[in-house]
C-alpha cells in the first residue's frame, strides 16, 4: 500500500468540499443549506491542518481557528436569521424566500 | 500501513457521513450525521499532530454548534406526523443498547490505559518538544495578536446580532 502523501489529504478535502457544494446547490431547506457550508468549511480545515504537518509550521492551525470563529460566529447569526424569518413566513424552503426580490 | 488504513477509514466514514448529512430526508438526522462528521474530522485532526485543534472541533463544532443547529430545528417545527410504532418499548431497548455500547467502550480505554505504559511517555515527549497547544498559543498571542483580537470582536457583534435577530420585538 502506497504511503499517506498531501495529495491524499487534497482528494479528501476537495471531496468533501464538493459535497458541501452539491448540498448547497441541490437542497431547498434552508438549514441543510447551512450545515453544506460547515461541510465546506470543515474541508477548508482540513487541508490547513494537514500543511501546517507537512511543513512543520503551526500557523494553519491557528488560521483553522479563526475559520473555526467565523464558522461560530456565521452559524449564529445564520440561525437567528432563519429563526426570524420563520416567524415571519412559516417556511425554511429558500423557494420562497423572495422579500429582497424586485 | 497503519496510518494508511486509519486514513483510509476515516476518509470514508467522512465523505460517507457528508453524503448523509446532504441526502437525509428529515432535518434532525442530517445535524445527528454532522455530529459524526464532525468527531471524524476530529480523529483526523489526531493523526495529523494537531490535538489541541482535534479538541476545539469536538467542543466548539461537535459541542455548540450543532446543539444550535438542534436548536433551530426544534424550534422550526415542520410539520411531521407524530410516531406511530407498534413497539412502544423500542425506545428504550435501544437505550439500553446504547448504553452497553458505552461502557463496552469504557471498558475498552481503561484496559487499554491500564496495560499500556508507553502512553504517558510518549505525552510526555510531545510536552517537551513544546506541546502543540503550547505552540497555537504561543503564536496567538505574538504573531497574530491583532486577528486574535478581532476574531473576539466577530463573536461579541456575532453574539449581539444573534440576541437581537432572535428576539420577538426590542
Amino acid at each position: 500500500m502506497i504511503p499517506i502523501t498531501p495529495s491524499h489529504y487534497l482528494v479528501l478535502s476537495a471531496a468533501l468540499f464538493m459535497i458541501g457544494v452539491i448540498g448547497v446547490l441541490v437542497r431547498r431547506n434552508i438549514i441543510v443549506i447551512f450545515m453544506s457550508i460547515e461541510l465546506m468549511l470543515n474541508a477548508v480545515n482540513i487541508n490547513l491542518v494537514m500543511f501546517a504537518r507537512e511543513w512543520q509550521q503551526a500557523v494553519g492551525q491557528v488560521f483553522a481557528v479563526f475559520v473555526i470563529v467565523v464558522a461560530a460566529a456565521e452559524a449564529a447569526v445564520g440561525l437567528g436569521i432563519i429563526l426570524a424569518f420563520y416567524r415571519n413566513k412559516e417556511t425554511v424552503n429558500i423557494d420562497e424566500m423572495t422579500l429582497m426580490k424586485w | 500501513m497503519a496510518d494508511a488504513t486509519v486514513f483510509y477509514t476515516l476518509a470514508a466514514a467522512i465523505v460517507g457521513f457528508a453524503v448523509l448529512v446532504i441526502s437525509a430526508r428529515n432535518t434532525v438526522h442530517s445535524v445527528i450525521f454532522l455530529v459524526l462528521n464532525f468527531l471524524c474530522v476530529a480523529a483526523l485532526y489526531v493523526v495529523l499532530h494537531a490535538e489541541f485543534l482535534a479538541v476545539i472541533q469536538v467542543l466548539v463544532y461537535a459541542g455548540g454548534i450543532v446543539v444550535l443547529y438542534l436548536f433551530v430545528v426544534m424550534l422550526v417545527n415542520l410539520k411531521r406526523p407524530p410516531e406511530t410504532h407498534q413497539d412502544p418499548r423500542r425506545r428504550s431497548r435501544l437505550g439500553l443498547v446504547m448504553a452497553g455500547l458505552l461502557l463496552a467502550q469504557l471498558a475498552a480505554i481503561g484496559g487499554y490505559s491500564v496495560t499500556t505504559a508507553g502512553s504517558a511517555s510518549a505525552a510526555r515527549a510531545t510536552e517537551a518538544a513544546g506541546g502543540n497547544v503550547e505552540q497555537i498559543g504561543w503564536l496567538l498571542y505574538t504573531d497574530y495578536l491583532i486577528p486574535f483580537e478581532v476574531a473576539s470582536m466577530l463573536l461579541l457583534v456575532a453574539m449581539i446580532g444573534a440576541i437581537i435577530l432572535a428576539k420577538r420585538e426590542l
